[in-house]
């Protein structure tokens, strides 16, 4: 009876699918469906990129012909010469497909749902139809918004944070169909990310291995359990958003329409209530992986583990009271901007404990400079810039003069590309022999580390100097104004800077697609690790186990005294273990 | 090549400039700290033959104290912050006597109106919709009326380190002193359409006298 | 509930269980967080547009029909009881009742659905749009007499469609999903009172479905 009970409850017990369609296509298996988002989130990755390549040729080079530009129609580029109304489009598409088609899938939809079943012991999720219902929603999303770009007039333009009423009104925004699309594709998304987390949730509460206690469950999964609970309580509300910015623009509705009573504030708290939140789904997950990397790089446990929980609780819980403080300069009642403020220092207490225990964990180490390896201190490194930088426009009277000017760009672009790319350039790297069976070249993945880390810091930090000089965001033409001027020769160097980054983005991709194929085939547990997915064949088969395993420790017992190795699996057993309390047969030990 | 803020025009320059410096000050030294670390660990903990790591789990106290430190420095840099933020922006912190100037947003330009002689705005003798020209008489305190006729923009000043977003639906107010005589740029720093980029106004800060004189001839339509 | 030996519906389960709940009812659960904060953004805009609105907001009854929309909620209610009793019924193991009660489940949602229609249509064609009121109808001219404040009804509009039209849609995907338990898992006995997880879950739903619209019909119909 309570063998029937974990067959039914645990959704496994079906025959591996098999056709082409059930096994790669509509795919219940949480290992296809990670692999799933991680082809679409590159693909949408690499569209970003091309988007701010555009937008870097403008800024470097105003009103010069692009290369290539000439395949853009007339009416964005004649002659290869971008317009000030489709350089507003590719500021805006930049952003959306960065955060919500790359970054947000590449940390969830691929690593929550590859590494938590795997991680924790489980057959797969809790609802596998579910979970391939929210990659289709996803791809669904992404391909809206990907038609966005070919309506004639345009894809949206109100920068990816689509304040209204400018989102809301085509006559003033010039266009129409474009910011339609925007809206239904986010509306997909947002059900996409309920589903996603419902699932996610759901595993790790109940769907843990005999021995897997909370306290013994990696800090990637704790990153990805808070991340889904933050998506599944900040998404819905941008939906809500979103649709009542779709009624605006279809049915004639007032909520964001001054004439008629609407308050384009709302649209500013509603969109950052959910911003806020998004901003550290962003970023939990990343520091997760970066926690396990790091300890298996060090050969050493994490230092303070409980306190790296209790970090990212914090950070998820004042996450959600900071929401304002991208509003400083809205002309909200000022008694709230101080109050954000307040909340918004104390939230980086917590990033602060989790860079001292990074660090903690790497002291008297002995340290393994792998591929994912470097990406992980590199994301230490880069992040904490991206922190630091933080303080300047928490600090509101210094906010007055730096907000929505370059020092913002800086910032964020320190913790989203210096902090959550970089650590997910580590993490694929990482978790690649897992999916695919192979590995990808430690020379290359060096090569592109390198190239990358240089380049990126030469865009991205002279960026805060064009801030504090007062270099408006979204700006077409700078040469417009005398006090920039003078700094044009540096938006320049960041232009050329930027172009030799993208370059060398073409090494991670050509490692990432030719290991594919002709990688190193994989051994079982190539970085020896602790971690349970690293018991299974390389790549894992289909329902994981047929037998749950059973879990003894913690995930970080590296350089343990209790064996020769320096690692020591969760699953291992030793003479001195006990069993846990419930075996996963479902009889009590 | 400016690498540093701009040139101090207003009194919230070098007030909003001095948190700054604390703060790259305090960010500076959190910087080389870990930075530092960082470096040093990878070159003295680096993986070599024979060597094993160090098992420990961590350390409480060494916790309390990188708690402590970093809550106890973000909470007085806010206390200090708030100071300066209710003086700048605070429901009562626009001085009474301040020289109101009506600003009216709209794509793709700005129109200041002039309080005349009055020195009232809404009366007959205002010098309405002056465009792309911003004049202030030095040394004392301004008072921007801001208004939108449709889309959000903001009032940005970097001179004078005042920002303002100027919403559709609102009034709302920014003030400054300036200090500096001098010509200086504004800009709108909040996306407001294709024409954003070129939502630019000349700001100029004059003696009482040239201010006047200024005052005089535009209400004669004749803006220079 | 009885005690069950051989038992779906409770743990002991293999492995770590956060909480005790079978997966059906804690995701549930936990979807239904998802919805509190999409009507929250939905209800929490209407107060903030109502109260900062530029305007008186039209009375109570001016309007939306107060007496048939109460009997609807009336209806509503009455529906999540016959839930609670085909749940209690299949908790017994009855699968005559459970498909009766849920039969009565799905009829009370479908007429709830059914009457917001009719309501919705008779509100529009006397003029009353998301846009607001249109120009020359019955409406308009309770705008023109004063009955009616012309500085709030498109506000009105805009808030009173987006929340009663996404609670509608909320409700018909309830009963469609009942109807697809009934044809499909109910009618062929599929649950028993070893396993009724998917009634105890869609009741789960239902009965949300039903305090979202207590509230909605208070802070939109009655004040």
């Amino acid at each position: 009876m309570t063998t029937v009970a974990a067959t039914h409850d645990v959704g496994h017990g079906e025959h591996a699918p098999s056709g082409f369609w059930r096994k790669y296509i509509f795919s219940t298996d949480h290992k296809t469906i990670g692999i799933q988002f991680l082809f679409l989130s590159l693909f949408f990755l690499l569209l970003g990129g091309i988007l701010a390549m555009q937008m870097r040729w403008q800024l470097g080079f105003p009103g010069k012909p692009m290369p290539g530009g000439g395949i853009l129609p007339e009416s964005m580029a004649p002659g290869g010469v971008i317009l000030p109304e489709y350089y507003i489009q590719l500021v805006t598409m930049h952003g959306t497909f960065m955060v919500f088609f790359a970054i947000m899938p590449l940390l969830v939809g691929v690593f929550a749902n590859f590494l938590i079943p795997l991680k924790l012991g489980a057959h797969d999720m809790a609802f596998p139809r579910i979970n391939m219902a929210s990659f289709w929603f996803a791809f669904a999303a992404g391909m809206v918004m990907l038609a966005s770009l070919f309506v004639p007039e345009g894809a949206a333009r109100a920068g990816w944070t689509m304040y209204a009423p400018l989102s809301a009104r085509p006559d003033l925004s010039g266009a129409e169909l474009g910011q339609k699309l925007w809206s239904v594709s986010i509306v997909l998304l947002g059900l996409s990310s309920i589903l996603g987390s419902l699932n996610y949730i759901t595993t790790i509460i109940n769907n843990r291995a005999p021995g897997m206690t909370w306290f013994r469950m990696p800090l990637s999964v704790w990153s990805l359990f808070i991340t889904a609970i933050l998506g599944l309580l900040a998404l819905p509300v941008l939906s809500g958003a979103a649709i009542m910015l779709l009624f605006d623009q279809t049915i004639g509705t007032h909520f964001f329409d001054p004439p008629a009573g609407g308050q384009p504030l709302l649209w500013q708290h509603l969109f950052w209530f959910f911003g806020h939140p998004e901003v550290y789904i962003l970023i939990l997950p990343a520091m997760g992986m970066v926690s396990d990397i790091i300890a298996n790089g060090s050969r050493k446990p994490i230092f303070g583990y409980h306190s790296m929980v209790f970090a990212i609780i914090a950070i998820a819980f004042l996450g959600w009271i900071v929401w304002g403080h991208h509003m400083f300069m809205s002309g909200m009642n000022p008694t709230l901007g101080s109050s954000f403020m307040i909340s918004t220092m104390v939230i980086a207490v917590p990033s602060a404990i989790k860079t001292f225990n990074w660090m903690g964990t790497m002291w008297r180490g002995n340290l393994r400079f792998h591929v994912p390896m470097m990406h992980a201190v590199a994301f230490v490194a880069m992040f904490v810039i991206g922190g630091l930088s933080g303080i300047f426009m928490a600090a509101t009277p210094v906010d007055m003069h730096i907000h929505d000017t370059y020092f913002i760009v800086a910032h964020l672009h320190y913790v989203l590309f210096g902090g959550s790319l970089f650590a997910l350039f580590g993490a694929i790297t990482y978790w690649y022999p897992k999916m695919f069976g192979r590995m990808m070249s430690e020379r290359w993945g060096k090569i592109h580390f390198w190239l990358t880390f240089v380049f990126y810091n030469l865009v991205f930090f002279p960026m805060h100097n064009l801030g504090m000089a007062g270099h408006m965001r979204r700006i077409y033409d700078p040469t417009q104004y005398d006090f920039l001027k003078p700094l044009q020769p540096l938006n320049t160097f960041i232009s050329v800077c930027a172009f030799l980054l993208f370059a060398s983005q073409a090494i991670f991709a050509l490692n990432f697609i030719i290991s594919l194929f002709r990688g190193q085939k994989a051994p079982q547990n190539p970085w020896l690790d602790n971690g349970l997915e690293w018991t299974l064949p390389n790549p894992a088969p289909h329902g994981n186990w047929a037998q749950i395993p059973s879990v003894y420790r913690g995930p970080y017992e590296f350089s343990s005294p209790e064996v020769e190795e320096d690692y020591l699996p969760q699953t291992r057993k030793l003479p001195t273990d006990r069993e846990p309390a419930v075996l996963s047969s479902g009889a009590p030990s | 090549m400016q690498w540093w803020l701009p040139v101090q025009a207003s009194t919230f320059a070098p007030q909003i400039d001095g948190i700054f410096t604390a703060i790259l000050i305090i960010t500076g030294l959190a910087f080389v700290v870990v930075e530092g670390g960082l470096i040093w660990f990878i070159f003295k903990y680096r993986e070599r033959p024979g060597r094993k790591a160090f098992y420990t789990h961590g350390n409480v106290k060494a916790e309390y104290i990188w708690t402590a430190v970093p809550a106890v420095v973000m909470v007085g840099l806010g206390l200090t912050s708030n100071h300066y933020w209710n003086e700048i922006k605070g429901r009562n912190s626009v001085p009474p006597n301040a020289y109101p100037i009506k600003v009216h947003a709209k794509q793709f330009e700005w129109l200041f109106t002039y309080p005349g002689p009055d020195r009232r705005l809404g009366t007959d003798d205002d010098i309405t919709e002056v465009r792309n020209k911003l004049h202030v008489p030095v040394g004392q305190p301004v008072v921007l009326e801001e208004e939108s006729e449709d889309v959000i923009h903001s009032v940005f000043v970097p001179a004078f380190r005042v920002k303002q977003d100027a919403v559709p639906g609102m009034q709302i107010r920014a003030w400054f002193i300036p200090t500096l005589i001098g010509e200086y740029d504004m800009g709108c720093a909040e996306l407001c359409g294709m024409g954003h980029y070129k939502m630019h106004a000349k700001v100029t800060v004059q003696s009482q006298a040239d201010f006047d004189a200024w005052l005089a001839k535009a209400a004669q339509g004749d803006i220079e | 509930m009885t005690h069950a030996t051989a038992s779906l519906m409770r743990p002991p389960f293999p492995a770590e269980r956060g909480v005790d709940a079978h997966n059906l009812k804690l995701g549930m659960w936990v979807f239904l967080a998802s919805e509190v904060m999409f009507f929250t953004a939905l209800i929490g805009s209407y107060v903030i547009l109502r109260f900062g609105a530029p305007g008186e907001w039209a009375k109570p009854g001016v309007v939306l029909n107060i007496p048939v929309t109460a009997f609807n909620t009336f209806l509503l209610i009455c529906s999540s009881v016959s839930m609670v009793k085909a749940f209690a019924a299949i908790s017994d193991g009855d699968q005559k009742m459970l498909k009766v009660w849920l039969l009565v489940t799905i009829i009370g949602g479908a007429m709830f659905v059914g009457i917001q229609a009719y309501e919705y249509t008779h509100l529009i064609h006397r003029g009353f749009l998301p846009s607001g009121v249109r120009e020359g109808s019955e409406l308009a001219e309770l705008v023109a007499n004063g009955t009616l404040p012309a500085a709030t009804m498109g506000l009105y509009g805009s808030t009173f469609y987006a929340m009663t039209g996404f609670h509608g849609f909320h409700v018909t995907c309830g009963v469609v999903a009942m109807a697809y338990l009934y044809l499909f898992r109910v009618r062929r006995g599929k649950y028993s009172q070893q396993d009724y997880r998917g009634i105890e879950a869609v009741g789960l739903y239902w009965h949300f479905v039903d305090l979202v619209w207590i509230i909605l019909f208070t802070i939109v119909y009655l004040i």
